[in-house]
């Protein structure tokens, strides 16, 4: 279900600051600024909708950082797009789909996004993520529903060959990854012994 | 003279960078790379500590993490005393603080002493047969008592200021042990190119190589291998090398647990470096190559100052440059004691060996420690050691080969050096449930059957030579990593062997003496034998009997011994008797490794609404509901919670009031059969309900109890907006997904959680529509167009809402769902527009009582899980036509069915300023005897404003058949009267909702 | 902490699973027509062998599918996992069957 949408100014529940920690332990963990999302059920899709793919495998990310569809299950997606595209971008999607049962539904405010980037942002994700970040089994364009802590999160590990990762994170979990991320970030170091992977 | 003990030269500390710390309270000089129990030998000390029950001194028996006896407490500064710390574990540095533990007024003068005159007091079992009686003492009199003398080390008092961290990781090969088995195995391995973590408990990683000044490997000395080796290892991209890291739990399927030491050692950490480090490393293929231990020799008071393991000795003179005594006889049933007298003899030290094995059954250790110029009697027991707070001699005597001992000879020393052969570590192979298999040629319990992808070398697996245990690493190393390659390394001889001894001949009484095996526990020879005879004969039992091998090492030196004690004593073969169970952890691990990052604000994720900063600043305080804070209520100036809520109460019955009911859980059921798939969960009938209207909907497990509840809205034919309890919304979803997915996957439905999207701003009161019709757009609030539970799309403040008409208080009122991020500008504009109607912010107290004058549940509060909608009056919601829904079967089960179940009533007191305790149960009759039959209990009771007096709803069996008639309540004052009523106890038509 | 394999997203750790008890008991189609004994039979009664059990789990913090997984209690070794609603491969002698 679509509805008109009212894209002024949305109060997000994390300030946009940039840690000094972080830059200095070689982690960057930045709050996003407010974006459309939209998560997309559809069995048997077709082969895209609204210019996104369907047809990737299961745990991979398409598009760009503007816009980017994340495929977390045999039939779930989740659709993200800069603030200005999102209404545009979702009626786009549903009318590819009209006549295919389906369901788009606005996520924009339950889900917040942070990015976490940096030469060591897989370690300070991997302090509560349990999941196999190296560049075998999580490389650039992948996506996962899985753990960060005790909250449910969405990882992306955005394209390129730098690591960018994006968490995603309902609202009200935000404080708490945000400040466990903040906490990892601290905890990474020092070196000893320990090379980056 | 500092460090009278320090040896001129070798060692692998730095003499260039000294350190000072103090052992209570006096300053104890050293070298950077000493631990605590070399430094402190180094000055000459030996009495560290008194003995957990006899209180006898003791000192340093090992240099390693086996360590039982030498335990001190470590003060880091405020908040950072930790106690029983292995001081030959602890890394010397400076400004740590050390002190001895278990001892009163002081270590040198102990009156807990006493108890070793009493020993014969305190045998096997010694708690269990003299507290036993009279009863009635164990509160006051035992308990107490056995609390304030037990115990190993005070607990700190103050919180941990320290910062813990966590990390998961993964890898192909993870090595355990960074010896020279470990070290070949990860060359072996990163040489594939896989990715390999080495993981080593020690300050520098080597193992033995650490102390070897005597072997060369491939034609070099072992210390320019290691060097060579761990070089090659760090220059690996692929590998990550790990000190101070003990690997101490082996999980299912390849999980390791492993504790990195970080800062302990550094006297000025970063101000942001965790203190430790918890790794849970899932490995591909682990490699155990953790090591041996040495075994101690069971003889008369062979716990005095100055004995230490015969390895240990090597290890403190060679690795150390630490001499721990000037005379020093070696005493052994095996070869390698042999190695560590040769290299005691090359530092200049005065060494004999005392040698249990006849002289045609010892090796070249022999001839060659001889040549040395050493004094070697073999074929003679030790009987026992002389000294008080130090040894000061060992009395040796010949064994015949009848078992007869010959005639005592006295040999002074300062220190001795025992071996009773080596116990392959195998701890964390028997943790992954790999079967153990007894090695009678070496006299051990050795890997045997894997249970998961792990395989072990080295002397973890009984392999004690040099070159074997490099070559048997590398093949494991290798194989781990899926190569067939193999190396074959060129290594100095090891000298190895031992005779297997439980207890050394004596030709003293055993009942008189005591020689311990376990040196933490203070259990003896003597006590595991008198448990044996009393008839613990599982090794389990005399383990708990009598506490060998307990504690804070786990009976690393001990455990064979006490095995062939029992063993012998049962006459059985070892592997008869089998081994105690193995579980993590390999060594003790910090409360703080384990919380890590899990504490404070991080403890549990503290859920808030985007009202929250609002309802803060509004003076609100919280109540904890699942992980979410709830306003509770909002008390002005003044007002205590009671007066708080009896203003908010009426200001939602009188005028309006505000509540954020965010918390609520919200679910988006989208697809053609929608419908369909609601009328399969509820009880309630949906395919006629039409888009724009509002159902309070119930649902129930298979077994008939409710599960939820809450008002689903139609929002298109094939659009439901539902919603749940705060605390049932994961539950609820779950509970869907698990029907659609595997009931039902013909069904075309997908679910998805909206609770977050949507924030809920509950108007409720005869004002509510008064306050919003100013902001409304699109849609026309009059009663005609927007009944009681009719929902609308449209905006407020120019904002898309869906707006709810629907009541949980029992006046007119509206729920607002706004976008998250736009829902604190809303309320704030809607609480400026019902400023002059005096719109009052209420809390979850008073939205409590409101329903309870009501008579409306709450699910978990009135239901717990056995309910059934008749049980709380709700059976009219069953929509009669339908053939089936989840649950309707067990609504006809013969439980169900039959008469007495607790029925939802109401209770008023007799004192209407009476308010029940929720929880407080029921009986008919107050004179029936103990125990009583109880009918039921309170589930909710409020002191109700509107009512002027306390109501309360409760369970009461058949209790619909019992209105009008008195029951009693249980107080902490007794029991008080009340009248059962019907549970609803205000407006019962219901026309205050269409105000 | 176990390692199980998702039949969608592959080799995932524990805690991102649930595990949702015995597999292969379908909801009878018309529960009306069981007696109180079936259907407490239906309700209530479930294996627990000492031995390959089948076993629901669902991935709930990952793809949020459920599926069923063929696990020996003993071992705790997973020997197949396999789409809710599919038989597994094997034709493991299933004591579940009770």
């Amino acid at each position: 279900m679509l509805e008109a949408r009212y894209r002024t100014a949305r109060a997000l529940p994390l300030a946009r600051t940039a840690l000094p920690e972080g830059q200095r332990s070689g982690i960057l963990i930045q709050p996003a600024v407010a974006e459309g999302r939209f998560s997309l059920r559809v069995r048997d899709p077709a082969a895209a909708a609204g210019g996104l793919p369907l047809d990737r495998p299961i745990n991979t990310l398409a598009g760009d950082d503007r816009c980017w569809i994340a495929r977390l299950g045999p039939d779930e997606w989740l659709i993200g797009t800069a603030e200005a595209e999102a209404d545009h971008r979702a009626a786009a999607v549903a009318a590819d789909l009209a006549g295919r049962a389906h369901a788009l539904v606005d996520v924009s405010h339950r889900n917040v996004g942070i990015d976490v980037s940096g030469a060591r942002a897989a370690v300070a994700l991997n302090a509560g993520c349990p999941l196999d970040l190296g560049e075998a089994a999580f490389p650039a364009g992948s996506a996962t529903r899985t753990l960060l802590g005790k909250a449910e999160i969405v990882l992306i590990r955005r394209p390129g060959d730098a690591p960018r990762y994006r968490v995603e994170c309902w609202r009200s979990f935000a404080t708490y990854v945000h400040g466990f991320l903040t906490e990892a970030a601290l905890g990474a170091g020092p070196e000893g012994r320990v090379r980056p992977q | 003279m500092a460090q009278p003990f320090r040896l001129s030269r070798g060692g692998r500390i730095d003499r260039t960078r000294p350190i000072r710390f103090t052992f209570n309270g006096r300053d104890v000089h050293g070298f950077q790379g000493d631990t605590v129990a070399s430094a402190l030998l180094a000055e000459g000390r030996h009495l560290v500590g008194r003995s957990f029950k006899y209180h006898r001194p003791r000192g340093i028996l090992s240099h390693g993490s086996d360590e039982p006896s030498a335990l001190l407490s470590v003060d880091r500064g405020p908040g950072r005393i930790d106690p029983n710390n292995r001081a030959s574990v602890v890394e010397a540095r400076d400004g740590l603080k050390t002190r001895s533990q278990n001892h009163w007024p002081s270590l040198e003068h102990d009156i807990g002493a006493v108890n070793d005159l009493l020993s014969p007091v305190f045998v096997a079992g010694f708690y269990y047969k003299t507290f036993m009686w009279p009863r009635k003492f164990w509160d006051k009199v035992y308990e107490p008592f056995i609390r304030a003398a037990a115990g190993l080390g005070k607990a700190p008092t103050e919180a941990d200021p320290d910062r813990y961290a966590n990390r998961h990781a993964h890898c192909d090969v993870l090595v355990v042990g960074a010896g020279p088995a470990g070290l070949a195995a990860a060359l072996a391995a990163a040489r594939t190119g896989k990715r390999v973590i080495l993981a080593d408990e020690q300050a520098e990683p080597g193992g033995a190589l650490l102390h070897e000044t005597r072997a060369e490997i491939d034609g070099r000395p072992a210390s320019d291998w290691l060097a060579a080796t761990l070089a090659d290892l760090d220059a690996r991209e692929n590998v990550i090398l790990l000190s101070r890291t003990t690997v101490f739990g082996y999980y299912n399927h390849n999980h390791v647990a492993m504790a990195e030491r970080v800062t302990d050692h550094l006297p000025n950490a970063s101000g942001t470096a965790p203190r430790e480090r918890l790794w849970q490393v899932r490995a591909a293929e682990v490699v155990l190559a953790g090591g041996s231990h040495e075994r101690p020799l069971v003889f008369a008071d062979n716990d005095r100052p100055g004995i230490l393991l015969a390895e240990s000795v090597r290890v403190f003179v060679n690795r150390y440059g630490v001499a721990p005594g000037r005379r020093i006889v070696f005493a052994t049933s095996g070869a390698s004691a042999y190695t560590a007298a040769l290299d005691a003899k090359a530092a200049g030290l005065h060494v004999a060996l005392v040698d249990l094995r006849p002289e045609a059954d010892c090796g070249p250790e022999l001839r060659q420690l001889r040549a040395a110029g050493v004094e070697v009697l073999t074929g003679h027991t030790v009987i026992g050691s002389k000294g008080a707070k130090r040894v000061t001699g060992l009395l040796v005597a010949p064994v015949g080969s009848d078992g007869r001992c010959g005639g005592h000879r006295l040999l002074p020393c300062d220190c001795v050096g025992m071996s009773g052969g080596w116990t392959p570590a195998v701890h964390l192979f028997s943790q992954s449930r790999g079967k153990l298999v007894y090695d009678a040629e070496l006299d051990a319990f050795v890997p045997g059957t894997s249970a998961q992808a792990e395989r072990s070398a080295g002397s973890a697996k009984g392999t004690y030579d040099l070159a074997a245990c490099l070559g048997e690493g590398y093949a494991a190393g290798a194989a781990a990593a899926g190569s067939a390659e193999r190396r074959a390394f060129t290594a100095t001889p090891t000298a190895t062997g031992f005779l297997p001894v439980r207890a050394m001949p004596t030709d003293a009484n055993p009942t008189k003496i005591r020689a311990f095996v376990d040196f933490q526990n203070d259990v003896t020879a003597k006590d595991i034998k008198l448990a044996v005879r009393e008839g613990f004969h599982s090794i389990e039992h005399v383990k708990r009997y009598t506490t060998t091998g307990m504690a804070t090492d786990q009976g690393k030196t001990s455990n064979m011994n006490a095995l062939g004690i029992v063993a012998g004593q049962l006459d059985k073969a070892l592997p008869g008797v089998g081994t105690t169970t193995f579980r993590p952890p390999y060594t003790p691990v910090t409360f703080g490794a384990l919380v890590g990052p899990a504490r404070h604000a991080l403890f549990d994720p503290i859920r808030t609404t985007p009202i929250h900063g609002w309802a803060e600043a509004h003076g609100a305080l919280f109540e904890n509901v699942a992980l979410w804070r709830r306003a509770w209520y909002f008390p002005k100036p003044g007002e205590d919670m009671h007066a708080a809520v009896a203003r908010e109460c009426a200001a939602v019955r009188e005028g309006v009031g505000i509540f954020d009911a965010s918390t609520l859980g919200k679910i988006e059921i989208v697809g053609p059969d929608a419908a369909e798939f609601m009328n399969r969960l509820y009880i309630n009938p949906w395919l006629k309900l039409e888009p724009g209207r509002c159902r309070y909907g119930l649902m129930l497990k298979e077994d008939g109890y409710i599960l939820d509840d809450g008002v689903v809205a139609r929002v298109a034919p094939d659009c439901f907006h539902v919603t749940t309890t705060t605390g049932g919304a994961a539950r609820v979803l779950a509970h869907m997904e698990d029907y659609l997915q595997t009931e039902w996957p013909d069904l075309q439905v997908f679910l998805t959680s909206t609770t977050e999207q949507w924030a809920v701003i509950a108007l409720q009161g005869p004002k509510a529509r008064a306050v919003i019709a100013p902001l409304v757009e699109g849609i026309d609030l009059s009663p005609e167009a927007f009944p009681h539970m009719a929902m609308r799309t449209g905006t407020i403040c120019g904002v898309p809402i869906r707006l709810f008409r629907v009541s949980f208080t029992g006046e007119l009122g509206f729920e607002i769902n706004v976008p998250a991020d736009q829902a604190r500008a809303v309320w704030e504009a809607v609480y400026a527009a019902g400023e002059p109607y005096g719109i009052t912010p209420y809390g979850t107290e008073t939205m409590h009582v409101l329903r309870a004058e009501k008579g409306y549940i709450i699910v978990g509060q009135e239901t717990d899980g056995t309910v059934t909608p008749d049980d709380v009056g709700l059976a009219g919601m069953i929509a009669k036509a339908k053939k089936d829904f989840v649950g309707k079967r067990s609504l006809s089960r013969p439980d169900v069915v039959a008469a007495g179940r607790k029925q939802l009533v109401g209770l008023v007191t007799e004192d209407p300023k009476r308010v029940l305790d929720e929880g407080a149960q029921i009986v008919a009759d107050t004179d029936q005897p103990i125990p009583m039959t109880m009918l039921g209990h309170v589930t909710s009771s409020y002191w109700s404003p509107n009512c002027g007096r306390s109501i309360a709803m409760a369970l009461v069996a058949d209790g619909r058949a019992l209105q009008g008639s008195t029951l009693h309540v249980t107080t902490p004052e007794g029991f008080i009267s009340v009248t059962v009523v019907d549970p609803v106890f205000l407006d019962p038509k219901g026309e205050r909702i269409n105000a | 902490m176990l390692l199980i394999a998702c039949p969608h997203c592959g080799n995932r750790p524990e805690t991102e699973f649930r595990c949702g008890g015995q597999a292969h008991i379908a909801r009878p189609t018309d529960p009306a027509a069981l007696d109180d004994a079936a259907w407490s039979e239906h309700l209530f009664v479930r294996a627990n062998p000492r031995g390959v059990h089948a076993e629901r789990w669902c991935h709930v913090h990952g793809c949020g599918r459920w599926f069923n997984a063929l696990r020996d209690t003993v071992s705790d070794r997973f020997i197949e996992t396999y789409p809710a609603g599919a038989e597994p491969s094997r034709s493991p002698d299933l004591q579940t069957r009770a």
